[in-house]
Order: C-alpha cells, then sequence, then structure tokens
C-alpha cells in the first residue's frame, strides 16, 4: 500500500508539475468538439515547420468540447494559450472576461478567421426526392434533420440561412420569411440537441431525407459512412460560417508562449495550413489552395450575420433570446 | 398443504406469482444488463483484433488507461483511511454532531456528480475562492490530475466508510475495550482486533470504491479541461472516440472498463464468500449482540 502511496503521489508531482517555464515549448490548442482529425493534421505539419524556422521542438496540446464549455473552462482556469473556435460569440465571451484581446479580429486576416464553412445538405445516394435548395426544404414529401437550434450552434446557422434564403425570396417580408422557416421545422421529425446526434439519427437510423449540417461535416460523414451511400447538396445560397482562432492573451503573457501561440495561429494562414483545411472539407481563401480544391466546393453565394441579421448580438437578441422569433416559430410546432 | 396447516400464506408463495416475478428480472436483468454488455463486446471486435490492438496501443487510449489507475492509485488509498477514520470515529465514539457527521459522509451518495464538478470549479476555478491564489503560487488543481483526484474521490467518499460503519457498530467496542483493558496500544488494538474483524467488509468498500473511481464520468468531465494524452480518462476517452466517428474505437476502450466491471464482479463474490457484504452481516453480528444482557 506504502508504495502504491508513493507511486500516486509522485505521479500527482509529475502531472501537475507547472508548465511555466521560462521558454514554453509546449502550446495548448482549446477547439471545438468535432475537429479532432483537422488539428492532428495540422499539428503534424506545424511542428517541424516551427523546428526549421526557430530550431525548437514543441509539443502542441488539443483539448476539444463544445466551444461555450471550453470557453467557460478557460475563465475558470484551463491554461490554452490559443483558442481555434466555431462560434464568435464564445470569444467573445473570453473578451467580456479579459481574456481576449477586443481587436482580435484584426489581428489575423479573414477577420482571424482562416477558413470557412457553410450549412450545406446531405442527401441520400441519387437524390431520390430531387433537393436541390432551400425551397425544396418546405415540400410535404420532405423530411429535414438538423438539431434544436435552442442547443445547438449547427442548427442556428441553418435556421439564419433558411430565414436569409426566405428574405430573399419574399424581398424582406418578415412574416412570410417567418412562415417559411416554420415550414421546414416542421418537416423536421426529430430535433436531436447536437450536431452529433442529429448526424446519428440520419446515419443509422436511417430517418429524414436531407441532413443539414456544415459543409465540412457533410464531407466527413460521406467519407465515414460511405460516399456511395450519400451525395452532397449545396444550395444555391447560404451562410458564412466562420472558424474563428484568437491567442488567449491572458494565458500567453503569463506563460510567456505569445511568439509561439502567433506562430501556430499565422501557420493556418500558410499554404500548408491552407492545404489541411481544404482536405478536411473547409473552403479556404488561399489563391494557390482554393483552386485546387475548387471541384469539390461548388460556386454558393454567401450572405452574413453582419449583412443579414446586423450582427450576432443583434440576431441573439431578435431569433434565439426566450421568447424571440424562434421560440415563437418552435413554440407553434 | 402448508396452508392447509393454518400458516397464513406468505407473499409470494403462489407458484404463478413466484414464476412471473422470476420471468420479469429475468428478462429484464438479460435486456438492461447484459445484452448492452454483449454489444459492448461485439462491437469492440467487429474491425477485428487488429483494430481492437491498435486503439487499445494508441497513445491517447494508453495515457488515458495509464491516468485512469494513477488516479485510483491516489484516490482509492486516500479513501479508505477516510473511510475506517470515519467509521471509527462514528462507531466507537459518542459525541455530539454524531448523526450529522454520518449524514456528510452520505451526502456524496445522493447528490449527482456533475453538481460535485461544478462546486470544485467554483472553489478551485479562477472565478472561484481560492484560483487566483492557487495561480500565483504556481499550483494547478483544475484541469490537471490533482481536479480529476479530488473529483473522483468526492464521488467515491462514502464507499469504504459506509461498508463499515454498520458492521463496525454491530459488532460494538466490548473487543476494543478488553484488549484496552489488558494493556494494548490504540495502534495494537486496531491491528490486531479491529482489523481482522472488518478486513472483508473493508476490501469489500474498497473494491466498490475503486471500481467507482475508475468509472467516474459526471464530475470529472467538468474538472477534467478534456486535453487528449494529459488530462483524458478512460471514461472520457470513451466518449471523445464516440464522438469522433470512431465507434469502434469508444467500444473497445469501452470494453476495458467493462473488463475491470467484471474482475470487481469477480472480487465481490470471492469477497462475500468470504463473509464480507450485506448479505452476511447479520449472521456476524449476530453473536455479539447476543451476548448483551
Amino acid at each position: 500500500m506504502k508504495r502504491l502511496l508513493l507511486a500516486g503521489v509522485a505521479a500527482a508531482l509529475l502531472f501537475s508539475a507547472p508548465a511555466h517555464a521560462q521558454q514554453p515549448t509546449s502550446l495548448l490548442n482549446a477547439s471545438y468538439d468535432i475537429a479532432r482529425e483537422l488539428f492532428a493534421a495540422v499539428n503534424e505539419a506545424f511542428i517541424p515547420a516551427y523546428k526549421e524556422q526557430t530550431g525548437q521542438d514543441v509539443t502542441i496540446d488539443q483539448s476539444h468540447a463544445g466551444t461555450s464549455r471550453q470557453a467557460r473552462a478557460i475563465v475558470e482556469g484551463l491554461e490554452a494559450d490559443v483558442v481555434t473556435f466555431n462560434q464568435v460569440t464564445d470569444i467573445d465571451f473570453l473578451v467580456q472576461n479579459g481574456f481576449v484581446s477586443e481587436d482580435w479580429q484584426d489581428e489575423f486576416p479573414n477577420k482571424s478567421s482562416p477558413f470557412y464553412s457553410l450549412p450545406s445538405f446531405l442527401v441520400r445516394e441519387g437524390n431520390p426526392k430531387g433537393i436541390e435548395d432551400w425551397d425544396d426544404l418546405v415540400r410535404e414529401d420532405v423530411q429535414v434533420i438538423f438539431p434544436n437550434p435552442k442547443t445547438s450552434g449547427n442548427a442556428r446557422y441553418t435556421y439564419l440561412a433558411a430565414y436569409a434564403y426566405a428574405l430573399e425570396a419574399f424581398d424582406g417580408d418578415e412574416t412570410k420569411a417567418q412562415e417559411f422557416v416554420k415550414k421546414i421545422f416542421d418537416n423536421v421529425p426529430v430535433f436531436d440537441t447536437g450536431g452529433r446526434a442529429a448526424t446519428t439519427t440520419f446515419v443509422e437510423r436511417q430517418i429524414g431525407d436531407v441532413l443539414i449540417t456544415f459543409e465540412a461535416e457533410t464531407k466527413a460523414i460521406g467519407k465515414e459512412f460511405g460516399e456511395d451511400q450519400y451525395d452532397l447538396v449545396t444550395p444555391s445560397v447560404s451562410l458564412l460560417a466562420e472558424f474563428p482562432v484568437a491567442i488567449v492573451d491572458r494565458v500567453a503573457e503569463r506563460r510567456g508562449s505569445g511568439e509561439l501561440a502567433k506562430a501556430y495561429l499565422d501557420f493556418l494562414y500558410t499554404e500548408e495550413g491552407q492545404r489541411i483545411a481544404a482536405e478536411h472539407g473547409h473552403r479556404v481563401d488561399n489563391e494557390t489552395v482554393a483552386p485546387e480544391f475548387a471541384e469539390g466546393f461548388p460556386e454558393v453565394r454567401l450572405v452574413t450575420v453582419e449583412d443579414v441579421f446586423g450582427g450576432w448580438d443583434k440576431a441573439q437578441e431578435e431569433h434565439f433570446a426566450s421568447g424571440a422569433i424562434l421560440d415563437q416559430l418552435y413554440g407553434q410546432r | 398443504m402448508r396452508h392447509a396447516k393454518g400458516k397464513p400464506p406468505r407473499v409470494g408463495d403462489r407458484p404463478a406469482i413466484r414464476r412471473t416475478l422470476i420471468a420479469v428480472v429475468l428478462v429484464t436483468g438479460a435486456f438492461f444488463v447484459l445484452a448492452p454488455l454483449v454489444v459492448i463486446a461485439v462491437q469492440a471486435f467487429s474491425l477485428g483484433v487488429g483494430y481492437f490492438g491498435a486503439t487499445i496501443a494508441h497513445p491517447d487510449t494508453r495515457h488515458a488507461i495509464f491516468l485512469t489507475a494513477a488516479t485510483a492509485l491516489i484516490a482509492v488509498p486516500i479513501n479508505t483511511i477516510f473511510g475506517i477514520a470515519a467509521a471509527w470515529a462514528v462507531t466507537k465514539y459518542e459525541f455530539w454532531g454524531r448523526r450529522f457527521l454520518i449524514v456528510i459522509i452520505e451526502i456524496p451518495f445522493s447528490i449527482s456528480p456533475v453538481v460535485a464538478g461544478v462546486a470544485y470549479l467554483f472553489v478551485y476555478g479562477l472565478q472561484g475562492l481560492f484560483g487566483p491564489m492557487l495561480q500565483s503560487a504556481e499550483v494547478r488543481v483544475l484541469f490537471a490530475l490533482p481536479g480529476i483526484v479530488l473529483a473522483s474521490m468526492f464521488v467515491t467518499a462514502p464507499f469504504v466508510a459506509r461498508e463499515l460503519i454498520p458492521l463496525m457498530q454491530a459488532q460494538g467496542r466490548d473487543l476494543e475495550e478488553a484488549a484496552t483493558s489488558l494493556g494494548a496500544s490504540g495502534w495494537r488494538t486496531f491491528f490486531s482486533v479491529t482489523l481482522p474483524n472488518i478486513k472483508w467488509a473493508l476490501l469489500y468498500g474498497v473494491v466498490l470504491c475503486n471500481a467507482r473511481v475508475m468509472g467516474e464520468f459526471g464530475a470529472v468531465s467538468v474538472v477534467s479541461g478534456n486535453i487528449r494524452g494529459q488530462t483524458n480518462t478512460l471514461p472520457l476517452h470513451i466518449e471523445l472516440l464516440y464522438h469522433d466517428y470512431n465507434a469502434v474505437g469508444a467500444f473497445a476502450a469501452a470494453s476495458i472498463l467493462a473488463l475491470l466491471a467484471v474482475v470487481t464482479i469477480v472480487a465481490k463474490v470471492l469477497l462475500e464468500r468470504q463473509g464480507a457484504g450485506r448479505r452476511s452481516r447479520p449472521a456476524l453480528a449476530a453473536p455479539i449482540v447476543e451476548a448483551k444482557p
């Protein structure tokens, strides 16, 4: 027993030894829950590139969870040097708590979003219901799968994209747009709580004719569950989904890891970094890489939350706050 | 017929009821307990032994197993000592607040582990009571091993004590008093008199405590920070593999935990044969209780 205790204490010391050093050679990247493979590939490429540049060996640690939870954990003391999220609002939470500087969107190109995606469609093989665009989703013979917008960030993009499409189609008539979105809601047989659960419903329980989720996800699902079983359909218009990145200044300053953190996030914008992101189903802006992958990314017109809804704060207030438009539409089901 | 002899019929004596009851329990047991376990085993090997081996050999999985074992190696001995001390204090001494202490020991049983995790956030988190102090002292509690151990310990604190308290209560203080009156020291009394009497119950508690520490998800999930290869315990790793569309990997990792459960059950059965556990307690306690006037 004594020996066990000693071993335990030794292990405890080993783990709790402060990572704080003069020049930290490790970096913790707190990321969203489904980005494991993407950042595993990024890290594998970054480490030798950084060594070539600086001669320094570094390790990159990854933490993956829902980004709201990650932001909360960082505020409670999770020492992440950088965040790579899929929700701008969760970085805003870090800004409010003084962990990320207010001008974070100016620190890196494209408003600190190295790659992007959009809500897109995944249909069953051969597209038997002929689903091509948002207006097919209101047809009575179509069953639509996406998670509950009350609980899922992913579904909020879907909701806003459908709403934005309807606003354009009905010349900005809010009432008609809301009717349109409500009709889509009526076609959803089950609202799962998160994106992955919705995928399970569509893929494993074989419910629904079309799954709506990020384009990068639809590509991953095709790869994972058989590309001959599903077809990807890109709607004519969709909503830009940014994948914002930021240095967590408060942690980086404390650990002295600012330079490494910047180098890491800069790497996402290099040709190599962009290629990895594209290989994992994300759209990128890099002039060399984007054309290489053009075939896999059909033309789509993207609108932004800023342009259509006046920013996330306003969208939150008008659509997602309790009693707001989403609640009214969802409640009428 | 027993009924004819005038004895009132006992509940469950009628064959129909008996059979129905047994059938219901068997079917439910098979359906809710056995079937999922079989699924785990089948799924874990559905892509072949090679894939199973590869999942287990992956550095992240290996680290998760190591971390879970390390957590148990720290948490279980501490909780064992705590359990013995608590049971001793509650059963061998009379003091004000004794009942209150029993209630406190049992609290973790009735609280959802997630609540425990969140409570630790409020105590050790940067926004919490000691967080800023700990950070300036460079001590990491949350999102590191100490936090995981603390959360696991909270959840499993009652296991050993709860096994010991009823037994030690039934045994009373007579033997210890006799030993003391014959001149034995406190330690001697404990090791020569008390410990032999409680050893099987103690081991039983330790086994249960260990199983629970290794399987704990809720509380650990809140304080872990989910850093792969650093703070991901086996249960967390299973969830993570599952969410990565790696269902087979998740089942492979789950089978390790399930294996632990089987070992626990075997240990439990063996210990019960030795007289530990609730089943045999009245028999053990009986002579001592009856010896009292």
